[in-house]
């Protein structure tokens, strides 16, 4: 029988937010994920360039997502994700998982995981990856 | 402190994660509606709807820049966009054109799915309005694509409707569409420094009008409403007779719906969007109109729940098993479809 359940636009959704912060204008990496997100399911607010970690923290909050996804190419990651899980946990939003795409070297990586990034992602990671690990990160709490 | 009571103190954390148990219609999001509904009522819903590419998130954006500016009102932004029938996921994007809005505590901006509803989108939204309504919001904006009749089922929503027009968007064609251009209150044509601007104008007043001969014809919200012959129907008319039009509107209950330019990036022509949604708001208000449009708005309400109710309670007495085989025999045309709700409804109380 047609429950409305069984039909996909119905199932639970997780929401991500996809943000460029800073002042790096390129975006095409963004669109991408965006796009294989929106196919796996997931509902992307796409906030587009040039945001600051406080307009990034306020949109994670009106909109309530599960996941913050950024895209930072211009190396300014380790100024920028302590600042804005600074702001997601001030604002009370300690359950949001968030993932940065971009240029990161690996030696940086073990500090980002520490301020409480959930997963890093270099060029040619697969968007078959990101989607598993943002629904394994979601379902696990 | 509930989750209700929480949004009523001003928690914004309670706020946005209540919006997302409506938005499922989970348990705590209905008890927590019950709760908040004696507290909605007052504020003031705005529907701005139009094809893509014609500007809506940006003239939403201008809108709302422009009253945080002039009224002390806060505002809520609720921007729907469409799903995918086939994996269920969605890019909403209109928060891009809204960046001058970020850092204003009096604006809050959610984006919504259409998640595959079609009445359910009106059902849906309508639930966040009355969440933001509880929370104190005086101001809401609803924009949405104007691409179907679930569209015109969330204008009906709003207490005054934007349709939004653009030149050189297949205007004839556009213009044609009048079930969209009916439940317009204000029309605004959009990025009006683009060519094609009069003749966008011209197709809009012409969809609208209805030559008659002993005087003219307008359609608004499926009724025929007389005009006298001398009146003005253009906003536009620099010489025209505004007091005339004004005295015509405040005299009889009869909205004409004004055709507005805009444009949106610089904010040309907002001020006069603002001051005519006004205007239709006093005419509700003097006419009786915004009590029978809430009226009806609830009506359509009650009926989206009671459907619901009743297909859940039907789903609860018929197995699966039944239902399925009963479909069996329609799809071998042993069975139409009419003798089969028969079958199943049969010996269930409904």
């Amino acid at each position: 029988m047609a429950d409305k359940k069984t039909r996909p636009e119905q199932w639970r959704k997780i929401r991500v937010l996809v943000a460029k912060p800073g002042l790096d204008g390129h975006d095409r990496g963004a669109k991408v994920v965006a796009r294989a997100l929106r196919d796996a399911g997931m509902e992307v607010i796409y906030t587009g360039l040039r945001q600051t970690p406080e307009m990034i923290a306020e949109a994670a909050l009106q909109e309530d997502v599960d996941v913050v996804g950024l895209s930072i190419l211009s190396g300014a990651h380790m100024a920028l994700a302590p600042r804005i899980m600074e702001l997601l946990k001030a604002n009370g939003q300690t359950d949001v998982k968030v993932f940065i795409g971009g240029i990161v070297p690996d030696e940086d990586i073990p500090r980002l995981k520490e301020v409480g990034i959930t997963g890093v992602y270099g060029p040619g990671a697969s968007t078959e990856d990101i989607v598993k690990d943002i629904r394994a990160a979601v379902s696990n709490g | 402190m509930t989750l209700a009571q929480q949004v009523l103190s001003g928690d914004r954390l309670a706020l946005t994660r209540l919006l997302t148990q409506v938005e499922n219609d989970s348990p705590e999001g209905r008890a927590a509606l019950a709760d908040l509904f004696p507290h909605t009522g007052r504020a003031q819903l705005i529907g701005v709807t139009g094809a893509p590419g014609t500007g809506k998130s940006s003239l939403v954006n201008q809108l709302a820049l422009h009253v945080r500016k002039t009224q002390n009102k806060r505002v809520a932004i609720v921007a729907v966009d469409p799903s995918s029938p086939f994996t269920g996921g969605a890019v909403l994007g209109d928060r891009v054109r809204m960046r001058d809005l970020s850092g204003d505590s009096g604006v809050f901006i959610r984006s919504m799915a259409s998640r595959g509803s079609l009445g359910g989108l009106a059902q849906a939204t309508a639930t966040l309005t009355q969440v933001f309504d509880a929370a104190g919001y005086d101001l809401i904006l609803i924009e949405t694509v104007g691409a179907g009749q679930s569209e015109v089922d969330v204008a009906r929503l709003a207490h005054t409707t934007i349709v939004v027009e653009a030149p050189g968007l297949g205007d004839d064609i556009q213009a044609i569409k009048a079930g969209i251009l009916e439940i317009a209150d204000i029309l605004v044509v959009n990025k009006a420094d683009r060519p094609g601007v009069e003749n966008t104008e011209k197709a809009l007043r012409s969809t609208l009008e209805l030559a008659h001969p002993t005087g003219r014809v307008y359609r608004h919200h499926g009724q025929y409403v007389p005009v006298a012959a001398s009146v003005s129907l253009s906003d536009n008319d620099e010489g025209g007779d505004s007091s005339l039009k004004q005295s015509t509107q405040s005299d009889t209950s009869l909205w004409i719906p004004p055709i507005l330019r805009t444009i949106s990036t610089d904010g040309t022509g907002i001020a006069e969007v603002v001051e005519a949604i006004e205007r239709h708001v006093a005419h509700l208000r003097q006419s009786g109109d915004w009590t029978a449009r809430e009226r009806a708005r609830l009506e359509s309400e009650l009926e989206a729940l009671i459907e619901a109710a009743l297909m859940s309670r039907f789903r609860e007495d018929v197995s699966t098993e039944k239902y399925d085989e009963v479909l069996e025999r329609v799809l071998s045309r042993k069975l139409s479809p009419s003798e089969a709700v028969k079958l199943l409804t049969n010996g269930t109380r409904v």
